[in-house]
């Protein structure tokens, strides 16, 4: 089988991608799969149509890999690829977009509004924030509304915060998306489907030493303690899981997501948002819950990249 | 991995030394990862223009070089350099003025792995943890690194357009007991300002008066464009200036050569500190600056880079005047490779990073200049790499971002 590993790309998270990058493009050889390593970039469609990949595994992180639009072309090519369709991924990037189907199906996930700059210029930023806090509570939780690692997010504490956490949110998006910030603790659980269905590998339970999973606690190893498998009652696991899964479905993905959620100090569930394109890093969640699991990542991934060829 | 007690990733976090603590992954490096997409015009590096060298002779030159004297390019060689080598440096020294009469000699001619290196012997001779270092703020970020390093705490001397402000560095000198003063008088980087003529020699009286020795660090000297820079501050004194400077930025900087011209005593200590750091500097990479400085037109070379960063420089300045917002400032270098830029009043370089990025063009923000985090209306500007179009096209690109964030702070202002 011939893989192409996408990786790199033009987003915010172009370093992270390269990284994820090597690490699939390591996995998938070391089970013998015959894999290589490309940019996004003018080389790569005269490169996928001359020499016809099986799949490609997308390990693009940002708006190309995981707003649809590549995943677009590569359609327009017949090349499968690994995770959702265009359509699906689009609906997963973009936050509250994801928020609204996870609410229509019932699933928890905190109250919000998302709102694009304009609309603060046009109606006073000083009333829109007001209303916002008065709503919402505090504290709050400001984050993109489309984009990854944790980049131009705050948590808000105190209301004179609010607008320096919004200019910086806007340095990354037009539109950003404000949240009741929900406290319990961060788990992730890694969904994968490698023949009879999704299944939700063991969640992982994310310790951050200062408290917050920003970008330097996610990509430094040392800063934040893992749990695989997260430290909860079997019960409160249990909804976790099946929460998880749900959520991966109504949002109709494929092959691999990663469900970010946040279990309250009573057991109930949130989830934050959902990844069509997880991070593959010597630090990421979705290798950590594969070996939590039992599994090897070279297996696991093959799997999944031989569904998505069979998909010619 | 334990089920219990969770993983970190990193056996190693309780065994650090202290000074590694703080080292963390970096949100604006990761954003950095973009810059060198052809998409992006990147006026963030610092790299000079290589492809300006003659690179098929430079070539040929390297390979009849291996084919000759292999044995002895290519075995080890002595911690202090080679001999020939630095003879020829004394012979560019002495075009600046730095030499027999103010004491140069070959002897005291330390070879060093770049400049950097010869920062770092600096550091290891003369900083104890807790000690203070003067420099101008802002200054180079690979010295602020190895100060850290050495657990140094660095005091910054302000500038303006004639550099390092005497009185500033007079307030310094009364209040605290530094080291030494560490300094990039000529075409600086990052503000590519230089220290005028009358203000070297203040500087120097003034070092003198209070002891401190003098730290000069000069790669960019030779850079003037259409000037002579003003001599060197270690042409001027024979005792209390240490002058460092580097092939990187007149030569190659893939070759990684630079040095130190030292006092006789301190010499021998820098020769043995660097032989327990890295033995000695790549015999190879000495072998290849001997053989370009012998038997090329090398000051024929540097005049080509001059005229070619000139013109970019004048590219820069010109897009800046024509396309940047009312508000911004930025300084007017004779020589080296970076402008510096002032943003608007309320306007934060590096909270900027990520729209520039997405508007394909980089740069680098202030902060990273300043040992104490201050610098976030500034930013530099490189216009050595980029061609004199992409030069236009970045500045245009950046005037937009600078336009658009000065927007966005405005919505906020009332509420900030």
């Amino acid at each position: 089988m011939n893989v192409v590993v996408l990786a790199g790309g033009l987003s915010y998270e172009r370093d992270v991608s390269l990284r994820s990058g090597r690490r699939v493009l390591d996995a998938l050889r070391t089970v013998g799969v015959e894999a290589e390593m490309r940019d996004a970039d003018v080389s790569l469609l005269p490169a996928l149509l001359s020499d016809r990949p099986d799949a490609v595994f997308i390990a693009l992180h940002g708006s190309t890999g995981e707003d649809g639009s590549l995943r677009g072309v590569l359609e327009l090519c017949g090349v499968p690829y690994v995770g959702p369709d265009a359509f699906a991924s689009r609906l997963a990037w973009d936050k509250p977009s994801a928020k609204a189907v996870l609410r229509e199906h019932h699933i928890p996930t905190p109250d919000w509004v998302a709102l694009p700059h304009d609309r603060f210029s046009e109606l006073g930023a000083v009333a829109v924030l007001d209303r916002i806090v008065a709503r919402l509570g505090l504290p709050l939780m400001v984050k993109p509304a489309q984009g990854g690692s944790g980049l131009g997010a705050t948590v808000v504490r105190d209301a004179s915060a609010l607008p320096a956490a919004m200019v910086s949110c806007f340095a990354y998006d037009q539109t950003a998306l404000i949240e009741r910030y929900a406290e319990g603790v961060d788990v992730a659980v890694s969904i994968v489907d490698l023949g009879e269905g999704p299944i939700a590998l063991p969640p992982v339970e994310i310790v951050p030493s200062n408290g917050v999973y920003d970008y330097a606690a996610r990509y430094t190893a040392g800063l934040t303690t893992w749990h695989a498998p997260a430290r909860l009652a079997d019960a409160v696991s249990e909804s976790v899981v099946a929460t998880a899964l749900d959520a991966h479905k109504s949002l109709g993905l494929r092959d691999l997501s990663r469900v970010d959620l946040i279990v309250g100090p009573d057991g109930s569930t949130n989830v934050l948002e959902v990844n069509v394109s997880p991070g593959m890093t010597e630090t990421s969640l979705l290798p950590m819950a594969v070996q939590a699991a039992g599994m090897d990542l070279g297996e696991v991934l093959v799997q999944i990249v031989r569904r998505a060829a069979g998909r010619q | 991995m334990s089920e219990t007690g969770g993983t970190t990733l990193d056996d190693y976090t309780d065994r650090y030394a202290h000074r590694v603590r703080g080292m963390t992954a970096s949100e604006i490096r990761a954003l950095f990862a973009v810059a060198n997409r052809p998409e992006v015009v990147s006026l963030a590096g610092g790299m000079p223009y290589v492809a300006a060298l003659p690179l098929d002779t430079v070539g040929s030159m390297i390979g009849e070089l291996v084919a000759q004297q292999g044995d002895t390019a290519l075995q080890y060689g002595l911690g202090q350099g080679m001999l020939e080598l630095r003879e020829r440096i004394c012979e560019l020294m002495a075009d600046v003025g730095i030499d027999a009469r103010v004491g140069a000699s070959p002897d005291d001619v330390v070879v060093t792995v770049g400049g950097q290196q010869a920062l770092d012997l600096v550091a290891r001779l003369f900083l104890d943890p807790g000690d203070v270092v003067l420099a101008e703020g802002p200054t180079y970020v690979g010295a602020l690194g190895v100060f850290q390093a050495a657990q140094a705490r660095v005091v910054h001397i302000p500038m303006d357009d004639e550099g390092l402000i005497p009185e500033a560095l007079e307030e310094a000198l009364v209040r605290y007991r530094a080291k030494f003063l560490y300094t990039i008088p000529t075409y600086q980087n990052p503000a590519g300002v230089t220290l005028t003529e009358q203000r070297r020699e203040r500087v120097l009286e003034m070092c003198e008066r209070a002891g401190l020795l003098v730290i000069e660090d000069d790669p960019y000297g030779r850079l003037g464009f259409n000037e002579e820079a003003p001599l060197p501050l270690r042409a001027r004194r024979r005792d209390g200036v240490f002058y460092l400077s580097t092939f990187s930025k007149t030569f190659a900087p893939g070759l990684r050569v630079g040095w130190i011209l030292a006092p006789h005593a301190v010499r021998d200590k820098l020769v043995m500190t660097t032989e327990a750091n890295i033995l000695c500097p790549s015999n190879f990479a000495q072998s290849v600056i001997t053989t370009y400085l012998r038997t090329m037109p090398w000051r024929e070379q540097l005049k080509g880079y001059q005229q070619i960063y000139g013109e970019r420089r004048d590219a820069m300045l010109t897009a800046l005047a024509d396309l940047m917002p009312e508000g911004t400032n930025w300084t007017r270098p004779g020589g080296g490779l970076f402008v510096w830029a002032t943003l608007p009043d309320g306007l934060d370089s590096k909270a900027m990073v990520p729209r520039a990025i997405a508007a394909r063009v980089a740069y680098v923000p202030g902060t990273g200049f300043y040992a104490d985090g201050s610098g976030q209306r500034h930013m530099r500007l490189n216009f050595s790499y980029p061609t004199p179009e992409r030069i236009r096209e970045g500045v245009r690109r950046l005037a937009g971002v600078v336009e658009q964030e000065a927007a966005m702070r405005a919505v906020f202002q009332e509420a900030l």
